[in-house]
């Protein structure tokens, strides 16, 4: 086993060509965020009043959030489960996490129509507790801050090593604090997405009488629960494979064979849950009616089974491109079964059509850019990755 | 010490499980109109298709008209939209001449969808029964437009500062003793006005009366719960747009799994202590201390 | 034409016809005109047959009308004697006492001011001044001066034993044409100029209907009030509406069937005259439903001719006859929307672009998961999977 080096900054050069090229789209994005506020939304996005929700809800807020459910998932498998082989991966996972949470609030912000009265958020007597939204983005707005204070060793640390004295101090005078904090910080880490995350999915039975009796069960919360503990694995793998290839470094294959195996009972409970669903709501007739429906359902259910697939034997979750591949699957999986409940089986009417116009897809793109390049950054100039240059690996003495 | 890992999460684990995977029936409360309820009658066999409850909505409510189809000069929009709180449209079909009026507006739901999905109330069932709006606790997230099924309430999507749009049953008139411009306007009383207990009892006796007239249903009685808005109409109403429904209020899924899961905020506080006390044994990977590998 | 009757006042209407032989039925199909001509807001026309009218106006005091006439075309006078049918002008002259009138009465000269001033004293209180035609006021009003009296100074001391001043026309209501663009006169209508606190009517039209007119000077005969005014001052009765709100050509703007040009094959068959400019959405008149010399379509939109706005201040003589006028209050047209409509658009450069963006990522994460690690079988004897 390879021991464990500490997490540290990076510390490479993040001004090249293709962060430049991240950050441009990003600027884009930022314009055109700018032009949705001074022209309204009808005038940017294609949304109408079939389709209210559209691609800033369906992609940026429910699909972004469950593609940022590493954290949770990491942490889960990590101090929950105990399975402590797998704290190097904890930290990349949650920057990953609190990145695209703050991503998905950013896009609630240009999506509302009345962002400035935000502020009454907190203000609860107004609040009405039978509404699924508050819930929802209370705890995606509480969420978010515990991520980044879990995410606080890491920024305090570097904040020790620092040469301006009033941040050395800074980091010195509160790295314990928050460190004693983290029993409270994490346990609200595991309870708020398990809130939020079935809670975006009972969202949608609201709409129950127009939702397609595919996607239309009370399932709903558990299912996107359980999609998207996958998702959260599948995004640590991807996300752990590709910076140690951009930063030259051998891929901790170990661990992410582990993550192979440990997404398999996820997978199969996933898709255990949602057949017998569809056969006990006697649902199997639509399901191969061959219909726009019943096709983008059974490739969900193609995609979810192809990453099951890709992952049953040993060798092939200790194969970097078959393991990245399934978890792509999975994302992929996952993603679609937002995008169908959301947009698919939601039925305003058949006179309704929407599809985001360029702007949405515009800005979506470059609030992920912008993602990427902030954890590139990130991982740069804090110690979130574990696993030092390749020169200084030491090899233990195998068990 | 104290409990180990493995059992409380074995615990919690089975209390998840049972508490989705088991389906009580949530307790079919019938929905029950307000004493003060009020609601509107329309009967689409005495429409004539005037319109004058059109103009007169836009004109009560301050509204400038929907004219962008017709250059500005004729009020004309295809659907309610952030202009148009009532609209009357026509169905008919080419075939067999069969041909209706309905006039569509809010429902007036008694157990409302859009009431259940804001966030802080902006949208609430007020005097009357009657769904009110206000602009100042709402955000416009849009959550009661997915919600409605009705698809009433409509967006201002063309301003830079955008609200809800949705037929409020003229309350502001209601406050100073006049009836709902529609129904003051309509020339052959296709649309009145009432308590919902009245146009209720009304509606009924027009079916027993005139059997051959009308479908043999009053929309609204029962659907989603009932509205306070009811119909009568000599075509199915599903070809006018107002679809087979069940009797289920909206809200009712949603209502199912809060209390099931939620029953309060007892379970996710215990669960908060749950976590917390598992996560204390993992205290030192946590503080970043060396990792602990245990079974 | 019997003109300025020296008749004692103590003589009612209905006594003055009987002594001139005015036939009674010439009297009631006048009366059931009032009717229609003013069929609410005018008191004494609230009645339910002719008959009830008749004895009302048969009842009162033959009313003293000075008539004064400015910056005038004489318009508003014609308008009264244009009735097609001539007994009825003569008819008019009868029901009322009309003691000064420049353009109909024998009187010229020193005579003509010396009946002025006896009407004005015979009378004293009790006689309605309406005035024709706008007033000057440029240079001290020097444009228009009646024996040597400029016109603002004349209707400020008629006005004074006047019990009521009715601005007939649109010149004397708010200066007509002669106060447009550039009005080298100073020309205004009678509002601006007499101060006196009489009551005063505002009568704008160009000309306007003469039954306007008789019906505000009877029922003031009649019961002694005026009509309801609005807040122009002009009589709720005639004013309340805009042509458009009651235009026989309505059912044709409604389904949109517009003449385009004059003599087109729209403007032959009738139909709305609104892109040939007219004015009638922004014009309060009674004009479309009374029509003009008790025939059937004459009035300027039935023969084919877009109204002016004559009686608006804003519109007449400012903005061109032929340019449309915005709708302020529009109202649906004879065409309904379906139960469905589509709505919703999908762009093709959007479902490219969105396309590309989707396929570029997948495509690129497939590529990128080929390059990934070494292949299966190589460095597995240094790496085991950690214990379960």
């Amino acid at each position: 086993m390879i021991a464990e080096a500490e997490p540290r900054a990076v510390g490479g050069a993040v001004f090249r060509r293709p962060f430049y090229i991240l950050l441009a789209i990003a600027a884009l994005a930022i314009a055109l965020m700018l032009w949705r506020f001074v022209a309204g939304l009808g005038a940017t996005t294609a949304l109408n009043d079939g389709y209210p929700w559209g691609l800033w809800i369906a992609f940026d807020v429910v699909t972004g959030t469950a593609f940022a459910s590493g954290g949770y998932a990491m942490v889960l498998l990590v101090y929950i489960l105990n399975r402590g082989q797998y704290h190097p991966l904890v930290r990349p996972a949650l920057l990953t996490s609190a990145f695209g949470y703050s991503i998905a609030g950013l896009s609630v912000v240009i999506d509302v129509g009345r962002p400035w009265l935000a502020y009454k958020l907190p203000f609860f007597w107004h609040w009405n507790l039978r509404s699924v939204l508050l819930e929802v983005s209370l705890c995606i707005m509480s969420y978010t801050i515990v991520l980044w204070i879990e995410l606080g060793p890491a920024i305090l640390e570097r904040a020790r090593g620092s040469s301006i004295s009033w941040i050395r101090r800074l980091g010195i005078q509160w790295l314990p604090a928050v460190r004693r904090s983290l029993v409270w910080v994490v346990a609200a880490g595991i309870m708020l997405p398990t809130m939020h995350q079935s809670g975006l999915g009972t969202l949608l039975l609201l709409s129950g009488p127009r939702l397609h009796p595919l996607w239309n069960t009370i399932m709903l919360p558990l299912l996107f629960l359980i999609s998207c503990i996958s998702m959260g694995f599948g995004m640590v793998v991807i996300e752990s494979s590709l910076s140690s290839r951009m930063l030259g470094r051998r891929p901790e294959m170990g661990m992410l064979a582990g993550l192979g195996s440990a997404m398999r009972p996820v997978l199969i409970l996933y898709l255990a849950v949602r057949l017998i669903d569809l056969v006990v709501r006697k649902q199997i007739d639509q399901l191969f009616a061959f219909d726009i429906f019943s096709i983008m359902s059974l490739l969900e259910f193609a995609l979810f089974f192809g990453a099951l697939s890709l992952l049953r034997e040993e060798y092939q979750r200790r194969d970097l491109g078959t393991l990245f591949r399934a978890s792509m699957c999975m994302l992929l999986g996952g993603a679609l079964y937002r995008f169908d409940v959301f947009l698919l089986a939601f039925q305003p009417g058949p006179q309704w059509s929407y599809f985001p116009s360029v702007q949405e897809t515009l800005i979506s793109f470059g609030l992920v850019a912008a993602e990427v390049a902030g954890y590139v950054v990130l991982i740069n100039w804090f110690p979130i990755l574990a696993g030092a240059d390749p020169s200084r690996l030491q090899r233990a003495p195998a068990n | 010490m104290g409990i180990s890992r493995r059992s409380a999460l074995k615990a919690l684990v089975a209390a998840a499980a049972t508490a989705t995977l088991r389906r009580r029936k949530a307790q079919a409360a019938a929905v029950v109109a307000r004493p003060d309820a009020v609601g509107l009658l329309y009967d689409a066999t005495r429409c004539v298709g005037c319109k004058a409850c059109m103009a007169a909505c836009n004109k009560a409510n301050d509204l400038p008209a929907d004219t962008a189809l017709s250059s500005g000069l004729s009020q004309m929009p295809v659907d309610l939209n952030e202009r148009t709180k009532n609209i009357i449209k026509l169905y008919k079909d080419p075939a067999s001449g069969e041909y209706s009026f309905v006039k569509r507006q809010c429902m007036h739901c008694l157990d409302p969808a859009c009431t259940s999905a804001c966030m802080l109330g902006a949208l609430q069932k007020r005097d009357y029964g009657i769904v009110t709006y206000d602009p100042d606790l709402c955000i416009g997230c849009r959550y009661c437009q997915m919600a409605c099924p009705f698809g009433v309430p409509r967006f201002e999507w063309s301003k830079v500062l955008p609200k809800i749009v949705k037929c409020e049953l003229c309350n502001h008139r209601l406050a100073k003793g006049l009836n709902p411009a529609c129904t003051e306007v309509c020339p052959t009383g296709a649309v009145i006005f009432g308590k919902y207990t009245d146009l209720l009892a009304e509606a009924h006796r027009r079916l027993e009366q005139h059997p051959g007239r009308y479908v043999p249903q009053v929309y609204g009685e029962t659907e989603v719960g009932g509205t306070q808005v009811l119909y009568l109409a000599q075509v199915d109403f599903a070809k006018l747009g107002l679809p087979a429904y069940s009797s289920e209020p909206v809200p009712t899924a949603v209502r199912e799994v809060f209390q099931e899961i939620y029953q309060g905020i007892v379970p996710p506080i215990a669960l908060y202590a749950l976590l917390a006390a598992v996560l204390t044994r993992s205290r030192r990977q946590l503080t970043g201390e060396e990792p602990e590998t245990e079974e | 034409m019997p003109v300025n009757n020296n008749s004692p006042q103590a003589e009612t209407i209905g006594e003055h016809l009987v002594r001139c032989g005015v036939s009674r039925r010439q009297f009631l199909e006048f009366c059931g005109r009032l009717m229609v001509a003013a069929p609410f807001g005018l008191a004494l026309t609230q009645k339910a047959r002719a008959a009830e009218v008749a004895r009302d106006v048969a009842q009162a005091r033959r009313p003293s009308v000075i008539w004064l006439h400015f910056q005038e075309c004489t318009g508003c006078t014609e308008t009264l004697l244009r009735a097609s049918k001539p007994d009825l002008s003569e008819l008019l002259l009868h029901l009322i006492s009309l003691d000064y009138h420049e353009t109909l009465m024998a009187a010229a000269g020193k005579d003509a001011e010396d009946v002025l001033h006896q009407a004005m004293e015979a009378n004293a209180g009790k006689y309605v001044l309406v005035i024709e035609g706008s007033i000057p006021r440029k240079d001290d009003g020097i444009y228009l001066k009646i024996a040597g009296q400029p016109a603002q100074q004349m209707a400020e001391e008629v006005a004074k034993g006047a019990a009521a001043v009715i601005a007939m026309g649109s010149c004397a209501s708010w200066g007509g044409l002669p106060s447009a663009d550039p009005n080298p006169t100073g020309a205004v209508g009678v509002e601006a100029v007499i101060k006196s606190g009489k009551p005063l009517i505002n009568i704008p039209g160009c000309p306007p209907n003469p039954y306007t007119l008789l019906g505000t000077v009877l029922q003031y005969a009649t019961t002694g009030t005026l009509p309801a005014l609005d807040e122009l001052k002009r009589p709720k009765f005639a004013f309340d509406r805009h042509i458009h709100d009651h235009c026989p050509r309505r059912p044709h703007f409604d389904a949109g069937r517009f003449a385009q040009q004059f003599g087109d094959e729209g403007h032959r068959q009738g139909w709305c005259l609104y892109k040939l400019g007219c004015k009638g959405p922004v014009t309060h008149a009674g004009c479309s439903t009374r029509h003009f010399n008790e025939t059937v379509d004459v009035w300027p939109i039935g023969i084919g001719a877009p109204c002016v706005g004559c009686t608006e201040q804003r519109i007449a003589f400012r903005v061109p006859m032929f340019q449309t006028v915005p709708i302020h209050d529009p109202t649906p047209p004879d065409t309904y929307a379906p139960i469905t409509t589509p709505q919703g658009y999908v762009s093709p450069v959007a479902t490219a672009v969105a396309g590309l963006i989707g396929g570029a990522l997948i495509g690129g994460g497939y590529v990128a998961s080929r390059k990934l690690g070494p292949p299966p079988g190589k460095d597995d004897a240094e790496e085991q999977p950690p214990k379960e």
